[in-house]
């Protein structure tokens, strides 16, 4: 994407072209951004930290979407079954084999991006739509193999096994205060990683398979290898994001959701979020997540207020609310929120010359 | 495989496929003339079970429902009123997204489905609703001897074999309606190229209206059968997702695959089920999915659909 920069801001080496830090407001951006994140637990209350601790796992699996769906144009609905595989790679890890949880926690990724690359292979023979499909199997097939098969380790048709808390010198993992520092390390670095990823030869050749495969294919863009390594990315940071959900919960199996719904709310972040850009995931995860708590405080309300049908309206706001929030970003904002955050910095930026 | 329950699987298998097959009919319809894949379909096919439940009464003491239609008033009224719904989808939530990117499209069916399951749940509420009024007691049963099979005899329930009959005769009255009647063939003039459609003096628009119409209807119709099966309640959306895999199976342009499609899911099911091997059993409920992989990496295009020529 081309930048527009204000007038006086030159590069006079090729470090400083590639830079992503250019300016000093961008640092300081940047410090205040991580010293609120890092300060959090000391400040916020335990919801607030709960809340940014689901966001900040939620955002690491939706930027794996974003790879696979946001950059390289192949539609994903099992983002949620690979979640699944890491958080059972992670949690049989240690259990089983003993290991601590932050050596189980990049083989967990790589075990979900092994998962990621066979059914990627079927992006080798359809796509589009027909991929939607291929995915959407992935989604049905992943957590009923939960369900159904290894029932001493994986929990049978109850669905859930439990997980053990990481273990790390005295530290109290339990306290979702403490827990949050591991969810936000990670985030950070995948954060880091992506944002080299968009900006260099992987990244571009993504882009270039999504705005059109032949074109990518005759300029010397390997669509195989460069499918199967979106898929690879993808499925790799679901991973990490379902082994550190499954450690938080304490818990991992279908019991706690890794549903079709919620690789559906997924996608959805990422399009209300702004597909293919960096800041989407953040924008889009946030956005639903804090829209999940405030519909279910509405659904709360009301349910006191209308005992006899508190059923439906504890649980019916939130798919409501999702459902119409998508709908109304798809036709009237496609490009999400972080195209909003762009026009909203251009404005700033070309003020007052500009409106 | 328990040989002796073949027989009588392999029938209600085929049975089931008929109501697979007109809700898959339904999906397609939209497709052809609109190349929108809805994700919805499901969702109004339970909406539609949910409307004619409550124009019978909402399972109140006869006489003291809100309102009060025998089974088959009560039918027409969800009818026109899930054709009425059919239409306004079409105006608000996917005539805005026409020319968009699939990934868009797709995404807005799937929020149309989650609007719906929260709106379903409280205008009629989450537990299932158990009391359908079913044309049929569940005791009546059609016996059909057959030597070999599990009691020398296949046993059908009549409910089964009439919802059988109702999906198979709707589905045959659609593909009869597309492709004899003037208002068919526009739709299908329209599914080959807006443009040219448009030239001739179909009005593409109200075409499009017009299939979200149908398919509004034939979801309801779906909905009630389904219903006189199993019940009401939300879970009834996810027929949708079994009606999938029978829409890429029979290919998804042909309106005769997806009826078939339905057949073969159907027949699918009931078999696994009738399989002795050790956990294949469970296996009922994904094994069309592992069928969809099946078509997907050996014939992509479905087998009655039309295989596309990339061009650049």
């Amino acid at each position: 994407m081309a930048m527009l920069r204000p007038a006086g801001d030159f590069d006079r080496s090729y470090e400083q072209d590639m830079a992503l830090l250019r300016q000093p407001w961008h640092y300081w951006l940047l410090g205040i951004s991580l010293l609120a994140a890092f300060t959090l637990p000391l400040w916020g209350d335990a919801y607030l930290v709960a809340t940014a601790n689901q966001i900040a796992y939620t955002v690491i699996a939706v930027q794996g979407l974003n790879i696979l769906t946001g950059y390289t144009g192949q539609i994903s609905l099992s983002q949620a079954a690979f979640m699944l595989v890491g958080g059972y790679a992670s949690a049989l890890l240690v259990i089983h084999a003993g290991f601590s949880f932050f050596i189980a926690l990049p083989l967990a990724a790589l075990a979900a991006g092994a998962i990621g690359l066979i059914f990627g292979l079927a992006s080798l023979r359809v796509k589009g739509f027909y991929l939607a499909f291929a995915t959407l199997a992935a989604q049905f097939i992943i957590p009923w193999l939960s369900r159904h098969t290894f029932k001493d380790y994986l929990g049978g048709a109850n669905g859930a096994i439990e997980v053990p808390l990481p273990q790390l010198g005295g530290v109290n993992f339990g306290e979702v205060s403490n827990y949050f520092y591991i969810s936000l390390v990670v985030l950070l670095i995948t954060t880091f990683l992506l944002f080299n990823v968009s900006r260099t030869r992987l990244g571009r050749a993504f882009v270039s398979v999504r705005d059109n495969d032949l074109a990518a294919e005759l300029l010397g863009v390997n669509l195989f290898t460069y499918k199967l390594r979106a898929f690879f990315i993808a499925a790799m940071l679901a991973g990490l994001a379902g082994a550190i959900k499954a450690h938080s919960q304490r818990g991992v199996g279908t019991e706690f959701g890794y549903s079709l719904n919620e690789s559906i709310i997924y996608l959805g972040m990422l399009v209300i979020g702004g597909l293919g850009t960096n800041l989407g995931p953040f924008l889009g995860v946030a956005f639903i997540i804090l829209m999940e708590d405030l519909s279910d405080l509405l659904g709360g309300v009301l349910a006191a207020a209308f005992p006899e049908i508190s059923d439906q309206l504890l649980t019916s706001f939130r798919p409501i609310f999702f459902g119409v929030a998508l709908m109304l970003f798809l036709i009237y904002e496609p490009r999400g929120l972080a195209h909003r955050w762009q026009l909203l910095r251009a404005g700033w930026r070309l003020r007052p010359f500009a409106r | 495989m328990n040989w002796s329950l073949v027989p009588q699987q392999f029938v209600t298998g085929i049975l089931n496929g008929g109501t697979i097959g007109l809700i898959a009919l339904g999906i397609v319809l939209i497709y052809k003339s609109s190349e929108v894949f809805n994700f919805a379909h499901g969702h109004l096919v339970m909406f539609g079970a949910f409307l004619t439940w409550w124009f019978t009464g909402g399972g109140a003491e006869p006489g003291a429902g809100f309102i009060d239609l025998p089974l088959w008033g009560a039918v027409v009224a969800a009818l026109i009123v899930s054709m009425g719904l059919g239409l306004v989808i079409e105006r608000f939530a996917l005539r805005p997204m026409t020319g968009q990117p699939l990934l868009a499209i797709m995404l807005m069916t799937l929020g149309l489905a989650q609007l719906f399951e929260g709106t379903t749940a409280i205008l009629f509420g989450v537990e299932l609703k158990s009391n359908f009024p079913a044309p049929f007691s569940p005791s009546d049963v059609l016996v059909i001897p057959f030597p070999g099979a599990f009691g020398d005899a296949i046993r059908l329930k009549y409910t089964l074999v009439a919802t059988f009959v109702v999906a198979t005769l709707a589905a045959v009255v659609f593909i009869w309606f597309f492709n004899s009647t003037k208002t068919g063939l526009a739709m299908r003039a329209t599914a080959e190229d807006h443009e040219v459609a448009r030239s001739v003096g179909i009005k593409v628009r109200r075409v499009f209206g017009l299939s979200w119409g149908i398919a509004g209807v034939i979801a309801t119709l779906g909905g009630v059968l389904l219903a006189t099966v199993s019940g009401v309640s939300l879970n009834l959306s996810t027929v949708a997702l079994i009606a999938f895999p029978a829409i890429l199976l029979g290919g998804l342009e042909s309106l005769g695959g997806a009826l078939l499609g339905g057949f073969a899911i159907g027949l699918v099911q009931a078999l696994v089920q009738a399989s002795r091997l050790i956990e294949v059993r469970n296996s009922s409920e994904i094994a069309p999915y592992l069928l969809l992989l099946v078509v997907l990496l050996i014939r992509p295009e479905g087998l009655f659909g039309q295989k596309r020529i990339e061009r650049i």
